[in-house]
């Protein structure tokens, strides 16, 4: 390494400079500064900025309207879709619209609303210039990631809650709250096919997580929201088109799109578990890699936009 | 302290610090180069407590590049940067205690408020940063605006909210990259006091520009950067004073007046220009030549002195690079 200013030309008489007035500066303390921020601040933030953004509505005013259009069309048709699971029932019982809901929406409507949050969250800084903003105050990068990373996720359930809330409450007020029927032909009390429902909810989740985990990573890598987005879309549809390939059963198991079936399980009596522990660990397989990658490329990368 | 004991001709005053204290800035061989083109070439720096430290050179020189290093935002290639001696790429966010400012124009979230923004840096910034708001914003003369969305205001109301949000930090030490920036002459005016009254209060300031008179204005010492590579670093008067004193000179008859300067051996860098001559010479001189001109019967319509020294000296500086290159 070759001495920096080599060239520098220096005036003969390089004198001392005339020093300013330097007692306020330095009189100072170096360290005592106040609390270090906290996740939790910084997390409340990252919610504050998704309820200021248009984007946030989208996917919350899609998760409110799938389900007000589905029951629009299966009063004009008057009878429910017969070729999925609970589709029979679903005029029937308003316990059945959530789970007809969810076998629909798995195939790009959830894995959609989730990523335009998700994608957006870092790509979102980087195209507004914020990024060098936030990381030159006191707040450590993994903390802004972590906290991104929870309002992502935060989204995601609340999308669902009012995706599936939206579809049980109408449908139950259309249809009443009876009994459900369960994919083994049982019948499921309205308070435990409520429990079941909730349950379901959750595992539903877990494929959604990863999903938003891999949306977060291609945020953080592309530094272009539409491209988070889409990317992250593409790839849950292409496994589901690897699903449907016959010859390609032995996969199947193992594909993320497959997860998002895992809560059917639930509904089937007696409980079949199995579907859902392979989920929870096929669904880590997809979601930790991409948040471990995500949050190193976040923790190195060079800022440089804005 | 190393770093003190690396720093070539130690000439700080004793007793403006502590012995201890390292300082505000301390660079060493940065480096930071994007494929084919080295951005930033080799760079120390080396900025004292109190002093308003001027980083010049035109676009593109890579003054941005060298900001964004030593505030942590991007990783050199070669050698490190610390904040009063802590390197935020080992330390993370805790080195930028103290430490505030932007790099290019400051950016914040157009769909918040003015308010809401410095809020959330506050956030950012814990500690009682969220105390300081209200005089921040009253600093910067934003009192009035502060709750509408960032997405209306002008650039130098931005710039502005971008020296409130550092204020908030409470620092010690304020990187500010090209503040005056798109401003009208009014905005660059009341930008340059502003810097001038913080400079006042005790903050040292790192403040890049590609506008001489500026630096000239508000710092008391200089790095000049062409390419990537420091190629002048010292205090500004010592640097102005190198370079002697020019006037500028018009007279009834220039022809006449040029021969008059040519036999007079204590007159130096004798140039035509466009309308009259320009030569550096000193007070004693200049009186001198005034009582030649009127023996030649040359009649003399402006002998004045000229500004923008530190235009001049920074061509002479780059002009032979220039050549190099």
């Amino acid at each position: 390494m070759k001495t920096a200013a080599a060239p520098a030309r220096t005036p003969a008489d390089a004198a001392p400079l005339p020093q300013a007035p330097a007692a306020g500066a330095s009189s100072r303390p170096v360290a005592a500064r106040g609390d270090r921020p906290r996740i939790g601040a910084i997390y409340r933030w990252e919610l504050l900025k998704l309820r200021a953004q248009k984007r946030t509505y989208l996917g919350l005013g899609g998760a409110l309207i799938v389900p007000i259009v589905f029951l629009v069309a299966l009063e004009a048709q008057g009878s429910g879709p017969d070729e999925v699971p609970f589709g029979r029932y679903v005029t029937q019982t308003g316990l059945a619209v959530p789970p007809v809901l969810l076998l629909f929406s798995s195939i790009w409507l959830f894995p959609l609303i989730v990523a335009l949050v998700a994608g957006d969250v870092v790509a979102n800084e980087d195209g507004n210039g914020t990024l060098k903003t936030i990381l030159t105050r006191s707040a450590d990068r993994h903390q802004i990631f972590v906290a991104k990373l929870l309002a992502s996720f935060s989204y995601a359930i609340v999308a669902l809650l009012l995706f599936a809330g939206c579809g049980l409450l109408l449908g139950g007020l259309r249809y009443g709250f009876d009994p459900l029927t369960s994919l083994s032909g049982t019948e499921i009390a309205t308070g435990r096919g409520l429990l079941l429902l909730g349950a379901a909810l959750l595992a539903y989740l877990v494929p959604l997580l990863a999903i938003a985990s891999i949306a977060l990573l291609l945020s953080t890598v592309t530094r272009n929201s539409a491209a988070a987005v889409v990317g992250a879309l593409m790839f849950s549809l292409i496994l589901q088109i690897v699903g449907v390939i016959s010859g390609l059963d032995a996969v199947r198991p193992y594909l993320l799109s497959t997860q998002f079936d895992a809560w059917q399980g639930l509904l089937r009596e007696p409980i079949d578990w199995d579907p859902i522990v392979r989920s929870l660990w096929v669904c880590a397989l997809y979601g930790i890699p991409s948040l471990v990658a995500a949050l190193l490329s976040f923790m190195r990368r060079d800022v440089t936009g804005g | 302290m190393s770093a003190l004991a690396t720093r070539p001709g130690g000439d700080r005053p004793a007793g403006a610090a502590g012995p201890a204290e390292p300082h505000p800035i301390e660079a060493r061989g940065l480096v930071k180069r994007y494929g084919e083109l080295t951005a930033v070439d080799h760079v120390d720096l080396t900025v004292e407590a109190g002093s308003v430290y001027g980083y010049l050179g035109p676009n593109g020189a890579g003054k941005t590049t060298s900001l964004r290093m030593l505030l942590g935002l991007i990783r050199p290639d070669e050698g490190r940067a610390t904040l009063f001696g802590r390197d935020p790429l080992e330390e993370g966010a805790a080195a930028l205690d103290g430490v505030a400012g932007f790099v290019e124009a400051p950016r914040f979230y157009p769909y918040l408020s003015g308010r809401r923004n410095l809020e959330l840096m506050a956030a950012l910034d814990g500690g009682d940063a969220a105390d300081r708001i209200d005089d921040a914003l009253e600093t910067v003369g934003l009192a009035g605006r502060d709750g509408d969305k960032v997405k209306g205001y002008s650039h130098g109301m931005k710039q502005r909210l971008g020296i409130g949000a550092a204020l908030l930090r409470d620092p010690r030490l304020l990187l500010l990259d090209e503040p005056t920036t798109g401003l009208d002459p009014a905005g660059m005016r009341d930008m340059r006091e502003l810097v001038r009254r913080l400079a006042a209060d005790g903050i040292t300031v790192l403040l890049s520009s590609h506008l001489m008179g500026e630096v000239e204005e508000l710092c008391d010492r200089v790095a000049i950067v062409r390419s990537g590579r420091v190629i002048y670093e010292g205090a500004l008067d010592a640097l102005l004073r190198s370079t002697g004193q020019r006037y500028r000179l018009r007279t009834t008859d220039d022809e006449r007046a040029w021969d008059v300067c040519s036999y007079r051996p204590d007159l130096g860098e004798l140039t035509r220009t466009r309308d009259g001559l320009t030569f550096a010479a000193d007070e004693p001189e200049v009186a001198q030549l005034s009582l030649a001109l009127a023996r030649a019967g040359v009649g003399v319509v402006a002998l004045v002195p000229a500004t923008a020294s530190l235009e001049e000296l920074f061509f002479r500086f780059t002009e032979g690079e220039e050549a190099i290159a």
